[in-house]
C-alpha cells in the first residue's frame, strides 16, 4: 500500500521498507552486527542481555539501501566460547514479530554468564528469497543481580535448564508468572520440555521465611509454563521450586520448618 | 411546659432514659463535685454505666458501649466525624482532645446514637467548650494536677474572653507521665507519655439569632508508651478544625437550626525503637483525614419535640508498614496495610418525641445513609487483589435504623424501646493488609464484600426516684445478624513473625449480646450521701461460645460528703472473676479484684478568684490487679495520689 503512494519517489520492492518509529517502542538497542551486506540490529528491552532468560528482537537493514528487510526466513545460534570447548543453550525459532514490518523476536535462555576468558557470540542467519546469509558477532552476557535460570540433574538423571521468563517488573499483587523448561540432550542440543509442573512457594527469608497465598503452580501453555506469582510487599523473595514430573519430583524440595529452602529457586527484589 | 423532677440522677433529662451525660469541664462549678477534675477524658467516659475501656497501656483507652467495641459504635466531637489513623486502635478518637476542650459527653445507647451517623451499640458525642456571650469580660483559669504513681505532671491554662457580641476561648494543656507502677511496686516499662493540646474557639454573634464559630484543636503526643504491644508510638497528632453557624429563628417551630462544615487530620507513627528485642524493625506510618459536614434542626411542634439532620463525611484512611531486613543491601520490605481507603458518607436522621402527657413520652427515630468505600491506590488494590481478584474498587451499601421508646414517670418511672439498626464494615474489618493483632495473636485480613451487620434490640428500664433515694434497673439486648468477626483461616500462612496464624474476617450469622445495671442512690443525711452501681453483660456468638471484651459482674460503691465548700468521697469498686471469655481471641480467665479509692475537696473564694483543690488516692491498698479489656492481661496502677488545683478568676 506504502509502495503505491511512494511509486513516483522511491523505488520499492515488497522485500524491504523503511521502518516506522513506532515499532521500536519499548526496545533499545543492544548492539549491530553486520556483515558485507547487512546490519542486524539486536534490540532488548533494557538494550542489554544478563544470565537467564532473554527476549531478544532484532532488524535486518539492507546496507544499500538502508531499507529494512520485511520478509526473509531468520535464525540463530548462540555460543559460549570456554577454555577447552563451546557450547550452546536453550534458544527459540526467529519468527515475525506480529503487527510490524521488520521486526522479528525470539528469546535466548543463557545458563552462564560470561567471564574474563570466556564469552557469548550470537550468529544470525538468514535467507532473503532464494539467497542465504549470515552475520555473527560478540555478545555480553553478564550474571544477573538475582537468580532467574538454574541448570540440574533431574532425579531421571537428565539434565535440565529450568528459567523465568516473566514478571520482568514484579509488583506488589498477582504476578503472571512464565517459564521455560528445556533438556540438556547435548552440548549443542537443547529440547523443550512441556507436560511438567513447576510449583512455586515464594519466601521472604529475610522476614522469618513467610509466604504468600494464592500461588498457582506453572504448567504448560503453549511454549511457555504459565502460573501466578503471589507478592504481598516490595523487598527480597525467594522463589522456592519444585519441578514435577508425573508425580516424581525431579528436583526441588518443599519449605518447611526444617527446611528453609529449596536447593532450586529463583529470586526476585523490587 | 416541660416537666421536671429534681432528682439525684446524672441524667439531665430525666425520660430519656438511654441517654447519659457526663460533664466534664473543669471551667465550671462543677468542677468540685468530679473526683478527679484533671483526669483523663477515658475516666470521665467511664462514670457511665454503658462504657467500659480497652487499655493498652497509661493512655489512650478505647471506649466501649454496651460491650460494643469501636468498629460497631460512634465516637464524634460536637457532631465530627474523626477516625483514627492507627491500624492497631492505639488512637481512639478520646485520645486526640483533652478535658480542657470538652464541656459534656452525651453517651447515647444503642441504635437510638444514629443522630451523626451508623451505629448499633450506641455512641458518644464529645460536646467542646464555649464561654458564650453571656458573661462578659475575660476569664481565666490555670489547671495544675500531679499524680505520685507515674509522676504525671499536668499543667493547663485557660484564657478566655468575652463581650455581648463576641467570645473567644483558649485553652492549653500539657501532660507528662513517667513508667507507672503496678500494685506491689511492679513498674511497668513502655508506659510513658507526654501530651500537649491547644485550642481556640471564637464566636460571633451575627445577628440576633445568628451565630458564627470556629473552632480547633491542635493536639500532639510524642513518646507514648504501650507496654502491653510490641510497639510504642512516636508521634500522634490531630488537627480539628470547623465552623459553625447557629441559627435561632423566631416564631418558628424550628428552635435551633445548627449547620457545620469540618476538616480533620490525624497522624500516628507507630515506633519500635525503644524496644530492646526487635525481630525486624518497622515503620508504621498512619494517617487519616476526614471532611464533613452536617445540618441539623431542633423544634418543637405541639407535642412533638422533633430533630433532623442531614449529614456526610469524606475520609481517607491510609496507613503503610516498611520493614528493614538485616541485611542492609537488601530492599526494604514496603506493603499498605490501610490500602488508601476513601469512604464517602451520607445521610438523614430524624427523630421525634412526642409527649403524650407531662408523664409519658413516646420517641421514634429513624436514619438511613448510603455509605461507600473505595480503594484509592493501584498498589493497595492489587495487595487486596491477592485474596479477592474479582473485588471491584468501590463498594456501596445502604444503612438503615428504626428505634421507637416509650418512658414514663409519675414517682415511679418505666421505659421500653425496640429498635433496628445497621453497620458496615469498618476499614479494617473490609481492606485490612496483615494486621496483627497482639491479643490473640493473629494477622487479620479484610473482606470487602462483607455485607451490613444488622442489630435487632430490645431495652426496659424501670425507676423509682423521690427527694432522698433513687433506684434504676435497665436492661438492654441485642440480637445480632451477620455479626462481623475475624475466623482463622489455615490455609493461610502469617506473615508477622511469631504470629499463630491468619484470620480473615467473615460474618456469623447471628450473635447476642445482654446488658443489665441497676444504680441506687440514698441521701443518707443531709449531707451524706451513698451511690450504688452493679452491671452483668453476657455475649454469645451463634456457637454458644463467648464473645470477646464482655465485662464480668462489676459493682461500685462511694459514699460522697458535702458540706458548704467543701467534699469528700470514699468508692469502692470492682470485677468479679471472668467466668465468660473468649479464647479464640486470646482472653483468659482474668480474676475478680475490689479497688477502694477517695478523695476531699475544698473550693477556696478570695476577692473574686476560686481556687478548687482536690487531693485523693486511688488503689489505696496497693492492690495488683488486671481487668477483661486489658489487652495482654496488662496490670492496672498501683497505688496512686493526686492532687488538682484548679484556680479560676
Amino acid at each position: 500500500m506504502t509502495c503505491a503512494v511512494f511509486a513516483l519517489l522511491v523505488s520499492c520492492s515488497t522485500d524491504d521498507s523503511p521502518a516506522a518509529p513506532h515499532e521500536l517502542q519499548n526496545l533499545s538497542l543492544l548492539r549491530e552486527i553486520s556483515n558485507d551486506t547487512h546490519i542486524i540490529e539486536l534490540y532488548t528491552a533494557t538494550g542489554s542481555l544478563e544470565q537467564g532468560h532473554n527476549p531478544i528482537s532484532l532488524r535486518i537493514k539492507d546496507k544499500t539501501t538502508g531499507n529494512y528487510i520485511t520478509q526473509a526466513e531468520v535464525s540463530w545460534m548462540p555460543l559460549m566460547h570456554m577454555a577447552s570447548m563451546q557450547h550452546s543453550c536453550p534458544f527459540s525459532g526467529v519468527t515475525k514479530t506480529i503487527g510490524t514490518e521488520t521486526l522479528y523476536n525470539g528469546y535466548i535462555v543463557f545458563q552462564m554468564a560470561e567471564n574474563q576468558t570466556e564469552y557469548w557470540t550470537l550468529e544470525v542467519n538468514y535467507s532473503i528469497g532464494s539467497v542465504g546469509y549470515s552475520a555473527i558477532g560478540q555478545i555480553n552476557v553478564p550474571a544477573s543481580a538475582k537468580r532467574r535460570v538454574n541448570s540440574f540433574v533431574g532425579s531421571d538423571g537428565n539434565s535440565y535448564i529450568v528459567a523465568m521468563a516473566t514478571p520482568t517488573q514484579p509488583t506488589v499483587g498477582l504476578n503472571e508468572m512464565s517459564a521455560v523448561v528445556y533438556k540438556t540432550v547435548s552440548m549443542m542440543n537443547y529440547v523443550p520440555i512441556g507436560n511438567f509442573t513447576i510449583k512455586i512457594d515464594p519466601r521472604m527469608p529475610g522476614m522469618g521465611n513467610h509466604g504468600s497465598p494464592n500461588n498457582v503452580e506453572l504448567t504448560q501453555a503453549g511454549e511457555l509454563y504459565r502460573g501466578t506469582l503471589s507478592l504481598t510487599m516490595t523487598g527480597y523473595w525467594k522463589i522456592n521450586l519444585q519441578i514435577i514430573n508425573e508425580s516424581e519430583v525431579l528436583k526441588g524440595e518443599a519449605v518447611t520448618d526444617a527446611n528453609p529452602a529449596s536447593s532450586l529457586f529463583f529470586e526476585v527484589e523490587f | 411546659m416541660w416537666c421536671s423532677v429534681a432528682a439525684i440522677a446524672q441524667t439531665n433529662d430525666s425520660l430519656r432514659k438511654l441517654d447519659e451525660v457526663i460533664l466534664i469541664s473543669p471551667k465550671k462549678d462543677i468542677a468540685l463535685r468530679q473526683t478527679k477534675p484533671l483526669t483523663s477524658i477515658d475516666d470521665y467516659l467511664q462514670q457511665s454505666g454503658l462504657v467500659s475501656m480497652i487499655r493498652r497501656g497509661a493512655y489512650a483507652w478505647e471506649p466501649i458501649i454496651n460491650g460494643m467495641a469501636s468498629e460497631r459504635t460512634l465516637v464524634t466531637i460536637d457532631g465530627m466525624h474523626i477516625f483514627g489513623a492507627c491500624t492497631d486502635k492505639m488512637d481512639p478518637i478520646t485520645s486526640y482532645v483533652e478535658v480542657s476542650n470538652l464541656a459534656e459527653a452525651t453517651v447515647t445507647s444503642g441504635v437510638h446514637g444514629s443522630g451523626f451517623g451508623a451505629t448499633i451499640g450506641g455512641a458518644v458525642n464529645l460536646k467542646r467548650n464555649r464561654t458564650g456571650f453571656s458573661t462578659p469580660g475575660w476569664t481565666t483559669a490555670i489547671n495544675t494536677g500531679f499524680e505520685s504513681n507515674n509522676s504525671q505532671k499536668i499543667i493547663g491554662s485557660a484564657i478566655n474572653y468575652s463581650t455581648k457580641r463576641f467570645f473567644i476561648d483558649t485553652d492549653a494543656m500539657y501532660r507528662q507521665a513517667g513508667n507507672y507502677r503496678a500494685g506491689n511496686h511492679q513498674k511497668i516499662a513502655f508506659s510513658q507519655f507526654e501530651k500537649l493540646n491547644l485550642s481556640g474557639t471564637a464566636g460571633f454573634l451575627i445577628a440576633k439569632n445568628a451565630v458564627f464559630e470556629t473552632s480547633a484543636i491542635y493536639d500532639k503526643a510524642t513518646d507514648v508508651g504501650y507496654p502491653s504491644l510490641p510497639m510504642d508510638v512516636s508521634l500522634a497528632e490531630a488537627l480539628i478544625t470547623s465552623a459553625r453557624l447557629e441559627l435561632k429563628p423566631h416564631n418558628s417551630a424550628i428552635s435551633v437550626w445548627d449547620s457545620k462544615l469540618y476538616f480533620n487530620s490525624v497522624t500516628h507513627i507507630m515506633d519500635d525503637t525503644a524496644r530492646p528485642e526487635v525481630a525486624i524493625h518497622m515503620d508504621m506510618p498512619g494517617r487519616s483525614k476526614t471532611y464533613g459536614g452536617y445540618s441539623s434542626v431542633v423544634g418543637k411542634w405541639a407535642n412533638h419535640r422533633f430533630k433532623a439532620n442531614l449529614n456526610a463525611y469524606y475520609n481517607q484512611s491510609n496507613a503503610e508498614m516498611t520493614m528493614y531486613p538485616e541485611n542492609p543491601l537488601e530492599n526494604p520490605m514496603f506493603m499498605l496495610t490501610w490500602p488508601d481507603v476513601r469512604t464517602f458518607f451520607t445521610g438523614v436522621f430524624l427523630e421525634d418525641s412526642y409527649e403524650f402527657s407531662c408523664h409519658s413520652v413516646l420517641k421514634v427515630s429513624g436514619s438511613a445513609g448510603n455509605h461507600s468505600n473505595t480503594v484509592a491506590s493501584d498498589f493497595g488494590l492489587e495487595s487486596m487483589r491477592i485474596f479477592y481478584p474479582e473485588m471491584p474498587r468501590t463498594n456501596s451499601r445502604l444503612l438503615k435504623s428504626l428505634a421507637a421508646s416509650f418512658g414514663f414517670k409519675k414517682g415511679i418511672e418505666y421505659g421500653f424501646g425496640l429498635g433496628y439498626g445497621e453497620r458496615a464494615p469498618s476499614v479494617s474489618e473490609g481492606y485490612g493488609f496483615y494486621l496483627f493483632n497482639s491479643f490473640d495473636n493473629y494477622d487479620y485480613i479484610g473482606k470487602p464484600g462483607l455485607g451490613n451487620e444488622k442489630s435487632f434490640e430490645a431495652n426496659l428500664s424501670l425507676g423509682y426516684a423521690n427527694k432522698s433515694v433513687s433506684a434504676r434497673i435497665s436492661a438492654v439486648y441485642f440480637k445480632l445478624r451477620d455479626y462481623i468477626i475475624g475466623r482463622p483461616d489455615p490455609a493461610l500462612l502469617p506473615m508477622t513473625l511469631g504470629a499463630n496464624g491468619v484470620k480473615v474476617y467473615t460474618t456469623l450469622p447471628k450473635a447476642a449480646i445482654f446488658n443489665a445495671f441497676a444504680e441506687f442512690e440514698c441521701a443518707l443525711s443531709a449531707r451524706l450521701r451513698s451511690k450504688t452501681r452493679f452491671g452483668y453483660s453476657l455475649g454469645r456468638d451463634d456457637q454458644n461460645a463467648n464473645l470477646p471484651f464482655i465485662s464480668p459482674f462489676h459493682y461500685n460503691l462511694s459514699l460522697i460528703y458535702k458540706k458548704d465548700a467543701f467534699s469528700g468521697e470514699l468508692t469502692l469498686g470492682g470485677n468479679a472473676r471472668q467466668r465468660s471469655y473468649a479464647p479464640e481471641f486470646g482472653e483468659d480467665a482474668t480474676p475478680g479484684y475490689a479497688i477502694v479509692n477517695g478523695n476531699a475537696g475544698y473550693g477556696f473564694a478570695l476577692n473574686g478568684y476560686r481556687l478548687y483543690t482536690k487531693i485523693g488516692v486511688e488503689n489505696l491498698l496497693d492492690a495488683y490487679y488486671s481487668t477483661f479489656a486489658d489487652w495482654n492481661n496488662i496490670p492496672q496502677m498501683g497505688r496512686n495520689f493526686y492532687l488538682n488545683l484548679i484556680f479560676r478568676s
